[in-house]
C-alpha cells in the first residue's frame, strides 16, 4: 500500500545513519549482535511506529520483532464496518509482505506476548518462546468494555472490535430476526447500522440521556436521533441493559432494561465503550493510571526507560488515554524519534480530539471544546430540526471559537477545526448560518494561518500544504495527497485542500479557470446542465449564447468542440438531437475519429473495429474478418479487449469494408469514440470448472446495452466468472465478478500510466440490481465528469470520493437515481449502429474521400511495405517529417 | 511557395444559375476545386492540386473559405483537412488531428511553434 514510505515533507534532517545514536538500545550484552526492539500489538498504531521505525532508518541497524494476538496483521480499525459494504479483510489490511520483508520486520501472527521480565529483558509469547528485548514497546490497544450484566456470557452476545468479530456476528446475524446493540457511541451506531444492513431490527441501548454523548451536546444528539430513527433504527436512551436472558440452549432471547421494559431479541453487541489494554504492563510493574493506561512520558517512555507504550494502552502526559488513532499515530512517531536518537520538540503532549463522521450517512462533527467548559463562553447555534440540521459554537469571551457541534451538515468543519483557538475574522453566526440566510462573508481557507493544521489524521499544517506547491510543485490536490499525505485519513479536509491549492497557484500568478478551454468559461459538467436544462442542441447556440465574450460568434475550439459533441451524444434522447449525431453541424464537432468512424493512425491511413461482444465470436464471422482483411491488404493484430484491430484503411476505403462487415453482421465496435469500448470475460461457468456464473453472457448483455454510450472518455469493462478474476475486471471503469450470490461490481478501475484497482461498489447482486446500479453509476459519471476525465480520477476527485458515489447510486441520496434510469433506458431504445446507418445514406457517405476534387483517386501518400507477412506504413513516402515530433507541451518525445 | 495574400472573400453559397464553385490560387492562376456546397461549415476537405499537390479547405461560419498545405510538417502525413476547426481571438485555425498543433488558416503559421508554417493559398468563390 506504499504506507511504508516516509512523507516527503519532512523538516531536513541528516541521512538515516548520521542520525542512528544508539543509546536507548545499547543493553546488549554481545556489542557485535544487533539490538533487539520487540513490539507487542500490530494495529493501525503498532504499524505506523514501524513505518516510523523505518523511515528513521533503524530498522536497519536493529532487529525488530513483532509479537500480534490477531492471526492477520494491522488492518484499518477505523474502518471496520466497511466490511459490511463489501470492503474485504485484505483490502483494509495496512501491510504487507514487501513492507515486511524489506525493513526485516519478524512478525509472530496469533502469538501474543503473555509475560515480560524487565530484570532479564525478555518476553514470553503464548507460544512459550522467549524474545529478548533492548527496547520494548506496548502497543497493546484497547479492549471492549462489557458491562457487568447477568447473561452477558450467552451465545448470542459479541463485541465490536476485530474483523473476527465481525465473521462471527455476519454469521449469526443469518438466523437472527432482533439485535440490540449497547452504547449509542460511534461504533454502537455503526454496529446498529451493520445489523440492519444483515437484515436484523437493530435497538440501540444508550446509558446517556443521548447519542454520542461524548462529542456531541443535547441539541446535536435529539438532531441525530431524528435521522437515526428515520432509518428504521429503535433508540432507547437514558435506559441500561440490566438482564440478558436466555434460553434452555444458553441462546439470547431478550434483554431486561433498567426501566424494566424488556427487547425480545436474538443477539447483543456491546459497544459501551474501551478499557486500556495494560494488564502485560501492571502484571511486569510498570507505573500504570488509576483509571488504567501505562504512563507515559512525552516521549511515550514508561516508568523503565526500556520500555515505551505507544496508542490507546498508553496514558499520555496530559493524563489522557486517547482512543482516536490520530493521537495513537502522534505517539508512534515520538517513539519512534525517540528510539532513534533523533527526538525533537516537546514530543507528545496532548492531541486534538475532534472528529468529523459520516455516521449512517449523517454528518456529525465535534471539535475543541465542544461542550462549552470553558468559563465565560457562549454558544452560537442554528438549529433546524426539519432538516435535520443542527450546528453550535463555542465562543470564548474575546471572540475566539473555542470548538463546536455539526450534525446533518459538517461541510465548514474543513474550515472551523483549524480556526479553532483563534479569532474568527467573520462575525461567529456568519460561520454556522446557511448560504443565502445572512452569512455576509465568505470565509475561505485565506484566511487560516500558517500552522493551523488542515489534516488532522496525518498532522499536515497549512503551511505544508502550501510549501507543496510552491517548492515541490504540486499543482492538482492528488499531488499534494501523494507529497504530504494530507486528505489520505478520513478526507474531510479534501474540499479546503482543493481550495488550498488554488488559492496557492493563484498567488503564484497562476491563473486558476475551472473553465473548460478559451471559449468557455464553465467546467464540462456546468455545460452538460445547460444543455439538459435549455435542451440545446446547437454548438454554436451555446457557444454565442453562454460561451466567453470574446469567443461568441467564433469557431469555438479543438477543445470544446468534441466535449460538447460528447454531451449532446450522451444527452441526445432526452434533448432530442436524434441518435446519429455525425449529421449537420453536429459532424463539425467531431474530432476526425469520430468523423470517419475509425481510428486515425500516423501515415493518415485508418484502424477499423468491428464489434465482438464478450470476445465471443463464431468462426463464420472470424472467417469473414480474415477475408475482408486479405482482400484490402489490412494489417490485422488481436487488441487487449479480445477484438480484432484491422489497420490500413484509407479513408476512401472505409465504406466498401464496413459494408462487408455489416452484411456479415458486424456493427460498429466504437474504438475510434469516448464512448463504451469493449467488456472482456473469462469463459466462465459453461466451460471453466471454477466458474460460478456465466460471465460471456453477462459481458455480452452489458456491452450491447451501453454499445453507442458516449461519455467524458472511454469506458471500459469485463466480466470475470469467479474471483480468479481472468478477465482482470477491477482494472476497468466498471467490472463484474461473479460470486456465489450473485454479482460484485468494481467501479474506477484503470490500467494504463496510473493503474488503479476498482473499488467494491456493491455485492452479491441479482442480474436485474446489477444492470440498474450500472446504468446509474454510468450515467451519474456522465453527468458529473470533467472532459476526459476516466471513471478513476473522477473517483479520486470528486467530494466525498466513492462514499458519496455509493450515496448517490445506491442509497439515492440525491433523488436522482429514477432520472439517470430513464436516460439510460432511452439510450437502449434508442441505439442505431452508426455504421449501417451511414452506409444507409449517400449524403453521409460523401465525406469518405480522400480529395475532395478526385473522389475516385486513391491518395498517394497512404502506401505499405511488407513486413512479418502483413503490411505496415511506409513512413518514406511522406518524405519523413521535417520536424522532430512534439508533444502538446513543446517538449520533443524521446 | 506561399501565394500572396489576399483577403478571402466571403462566399455566395449558391448563385442563381447554380451552386457557386470555391477557386484557389496556385502557381499564379486561380484553380477550381469543388462546389461550394461540398463543404462543411466548421470542417475542411483535401484536394489534389494539378501539379499533384495536396491543400487542405475550411469553410467557416462566416461562409469564408481558407486553403493551407494538407501536410502535417510533425508527422509528414497529409491529414491537416481532417482536423478541426477553431479560432482564437476571431482568427480561424485548424488543429492537427494527430499531434494537436494548431495552424493559422489565413497566414499557415503554426500557433504552437513559431519556427513553423505551411504554405497558405489565397481563395476566391465565385
Amino acid at each position: 500500500m506504499g504506507r511504508g514510505r516516509a512523507p516527503a515533507l519532512r523538516t531536513t534532517a541528516p541521512p538515516a545513519h548520521e542520525r542512528w545514536r544508539p543509546v536507548t538500545v545499547s543493553h546488549s550484552s554481545q556489542p557485535q549482535a544487533k539490538p533487539t526492539i520487540v513490539l507487542v500489538g500490530h494495529g493501525m498504531v503498532g504499524q505506523r511506529f514501524l513505518e516510523a521505525l523505518a523511515a528513521e532508518g533503524v530498522t536497519a541497524r536493529a532487529r525488530v520483532v513483532v509479537l500480534c494476538e490477531e492471526p492477520r496483521p494491522a488492518y484499518d480499525r477505523v474502518q471496520l464496518t466497511s466490511y459490511f459494504s463489501g470492503v474485504t479483510p485484505e483490502q483494509l489490511s495496512m501491510t504487507d509482505e514487501a513492507f515486511l520483508a524489506e525493513h526485516g520486520v519478524e512478525l509472530h501472527l496469533g502469538d501474543p506476548a503473555e509475560t515480560v521480565d524487565r530484570a532479564a529483558r525478555t518476553v514470553t509469547a503464548r507460544s512459550g518462546r522467549t524474545f529478548r528485548y533492548d527496547t520494548l514497546v506496548l502497543a497493546t490497544g484497547s479492549y471492549p468494555f462489557v458491562p457487568p450484566v447477568p447473561g452477558r456470557d450467552s451465545a448470542g452476545c459479541f463485541v465490536y472490535r476485530t474483523i473476527e468479530d465481525l465473521l462471527a456476528i455476519e454469521e449469526f446475524a443469518k438466523d437472527a430476526t432482533s439485535g440490540v446493540v449497547v452504547g449509542g457511541g460511534l461504533l454502537g451506531l455503526e454496529a446498529a447500522g451493520a445489523l440492519k444492513g444483515l437484515g436484523v431490527r437493530a435497538h440501540i441501548v444508550e446509558f446517556n440521556a443521548r447519542l454520542m454523548a461524548l462529542q456531541v451536546d443535547d441539541g446535536g444528539g435529539s438532531a441525530l436521533r431524528r435521522k437515526i430513527e428515520d432509518m428504521g433504527l429503535t433508540v432507547h436512551t437514558g435506559v441500561g441493559g440490566k438482564e440478558i436472558t436466555a434460553n434452555a440452549d444458553g441462546a439470547v432471547t431478550g434483554m431486561v432494561l433498567s426501566d424494566g421494559s424488556t427487547l425480545d431479541t436474538d443477539m447483543v453487541i456491546f459497544s459501551a465503550g474501551v478499557r486500556p489494554r495494560d494488564q502485560l504492563a501492571r502484571d511486569c510493574g510498570l507505573e500504570v493510571g488509576e483509571r488504567g493506561g501505562v504512563v507515559v512520558d512525552a516521549r511515550c517512555r514508561t516508568s523503565d526507560p526500556a520500555v515505551y507504550a505507544i496508542g490507546e494502552c498508553a496514558k499520555a502526559v496530559d493524563g489522557m488515554v486517547y482512543g482516536l488513532v490520530a493521537p495513537g499515530y502522534e505517539m508512534a512517531e515520538a517513539a519512534a524519534a525517540a528510539i532513534a536518537g533523533t527526538a525533537a520538540g516537546e514530543g507528545f503532549t496532548g492531541a486534538d480530539t475532534s472528529t468529523k463522521l459520516k455516521l449512517l450517512g449523517v454528518d456529525v462533527a465535534s471539535f475543541g471544546d465542544a461542550h462549552g467548559t470553558a468559563e465565560g463562553c457562549l454558544d452560537v447555534i442554528y438549529a433546524d430540526s426539519r432538516a435535520g440540521v443542527y450546528k453550535k459554537l463555542v465562543i470564548a469571551p474575546d471572540g475566539a471559537l473555542l470548538g463546536g457541534v455539526l450534525v446533518g451538515d459538517a461541510d465548514a468543519y474543513g474550515l472551523l477545526r483549524p480556526l479553532t483557538g483563534s479569532v474568527p475574522p467573520v462575525a461567529p453566526e456568519s460561520l454556522v448560518l446557511p448560504a443565502g440566510a445572512g452569512a455576509p462573508a465568505q470565509l475561505g481557507p485565506s484566511a487560516l494561518p500558517d500552522d493551523a493544521v488542515v489534516c488532522s489524521c496525518h498532522n499536515v499544517t497549512k503551511g505544508t500544504i502550501r510549501a507543496a506547491v510552491t517548492e515541490h510543485r504540486c499543482g492538482t490536490v492528488p499531488e499534494v495527497k501523494t507529497c504530504t499525505k494530507a486528505g489520505t485519513g478520513c478526507g474531510s479536509c479534501v474540499k479546503v485542500l482543493g481550495q488550498l491549492v488554488d488559492a496557492e497557484l493563484t498567488a503564484q500568478g497562476i491563473e486558476v479557470d475551472p473553465g473548460l478551454c478559451a471559449c468557455f468559461g464553465q467546467t464540462r459538467q456546468e455545460l452538460y446542465e445547460i444543455v439538459l436544462a435549455l435542451r440545446l442542441t446547437s454548438f454554436q447556440q451555446l457557444l454565442d449564447g453562454h460561451g466567453r465574450p470574446e469567443a461568441r460568434g467564433g469557431e469555438g475550439c479543438e477543445v470544446c468542440k468534441p466535449a460538447v459533441a460528447s454531451i449532446i451524444a450522451s444527452l441526445a434522447p432526452t434533448i432530442g438531437a436524434g441518435a446519429y449525431v455525425l449529421d449537420g453541424e453536429q459532424a463539425a464537432l467531431q474530432d476526425t475519429n469520430d468523423h470517419h468512424l475509425a481510428n486515425l493512425q500516423r501515415n493518415g491511413s485508418y484502424s477499423i473495429v468491428p464489434r465482438v461482444p464478450g470476445g465471443e465470436i463464431s468462426p463464420e464471422k472470424l472467417i469473414v474478418i480474415g477475408q475482408v482483411a486479405r482482400d484490402f491488404g489490412l494489417y490485422t493484430k488481436i487488441t487487449g479487449g479480445q477484438r480484432i484491430d484491422l489497420f490500413g484503411a484509407r479513408v476512401d476505403q472505409l465504406p466498401q469494408i464496413w459494408a462487408r462487415l455489416v452484411d456479415a453482421g458486424f456493427e460498429s465496435g466504437h474504438a475510434y469514440g469516448k464512448a463504451l469500448r469493449t467488456v472482456k470475460s473469462c469463459v466462465g461457468q459453461t466451460w471453466c470448472r471454477y466458474g460460478v456464473q456465466d460471465s460471456v453472457k453477462m459481458a455480452i448483455d452489458l456491452e450491447l446495452r451501453y454499445r453507442g454510450l458516449r461519455a467524458p472518455h472511454k469506458l471500459k469493462s469485463a466480466v470475470s466468472g469467479c474471483q480468479r478474476e481472468c478477465a482482470e475486471a477491477q482494472s476497468k471503469d466498471f467490472g463484474v465478478i461473479a460470486t456465489a450470490g450473485g454479482w460484485n461490481l468494481y467501479v474506477g478501475g484503470n490500467g494504463g500510466a496510473t493503474p488503479r484497482h476498482g473499488d467494491l461498489l456493491a455485492q452479491d447482486l441479482s442480474d436485474a440490481e446489477l444492470v440498474r446500479l450500472i446504468d446509474r453509476f454510468l450515467m451519474f459519471y456522465i453527468r458529473t465528469a470533467d472532459r476526459l476525465e476516466r471513471t478513476s480520477v473522477w473517483l479520486e476527485r470528486i467530494e466525498g470520493g466513492l462514499d458519496h458515489v455509493r450515496d448517490v447510486v445506491v442509497h439515492d441520496s440525491l433523488g436522482i437515481c429514477a432520472e439517470l434510469e430513464a436516460m439510460m433506458a432511452e439510450h437502449v431504445a434508442g441505439y442505431r449502429d452508426e455504421w449501417a446507418e451511414t452506409l444507409a445514406d449517400p449524403e453521409r457517405l460523401r465525406r469518405f474521400v480522400s480529395f475532395v476534387n478526385a473522389p475516385d483517386a486513391p491518395d498517394p501518400s497512404v502506401r505499405f511495405v511488407p513486413e512479418r507477412d502483413q503490411n505496415k506504413p511506409d513512413l518514406d513516402i511522406l518524405a519523413g517529417p521535417d520536424l522532430p515530433v512534439r508533444t502538446l507541451e513543446g517538449a520533443p518525445l524521446s | 511557395m506561399t501565394d500572396v495574400l489576399t483577403p478571402n472573400a466571403p462566399a455566395a453559397t449558391t448563385t442563381a444559375t447554380g451552386t457557386a464553385r470555391v477557386e484557389v490560387r496556385t502557381g499564379g492562376v486561380w484553380a477550381a476545386v469543388c462546389a461550394v456546397d461540398h463543404l462543411v461549415p466548421g470542417r475542411g476537405v483535401a484536394a489534389l492540386l494539378p501539379d499533384g499537390g495536396q491543400i487542405a479547405l475550411f469553410l467557416d461560419r462566416t461562409g469564408t473559405v481558407h486553403a493551407i498545405g494538407n501536410r502535417d510538417p510533425f508527422t509528414g502525413a497529409y491529414v491537416l483537412s481532417r482536423g478541426l476547426l477553431g479560432s482564437v481571438d476571431g482568427a480561424p485555425f485548424v488543429a492537427s488531428p494527430l499531434l494537436k498543433q494548431r495552424f493559422d488558416l489565413a497566414s499557415g503559421h503554426c500557433l504552437d511553434d513559431d519556427t513553423v508554417t505551411v504554405p497558405a493559398y489565397a481563395t476566391r468563390v465565385r
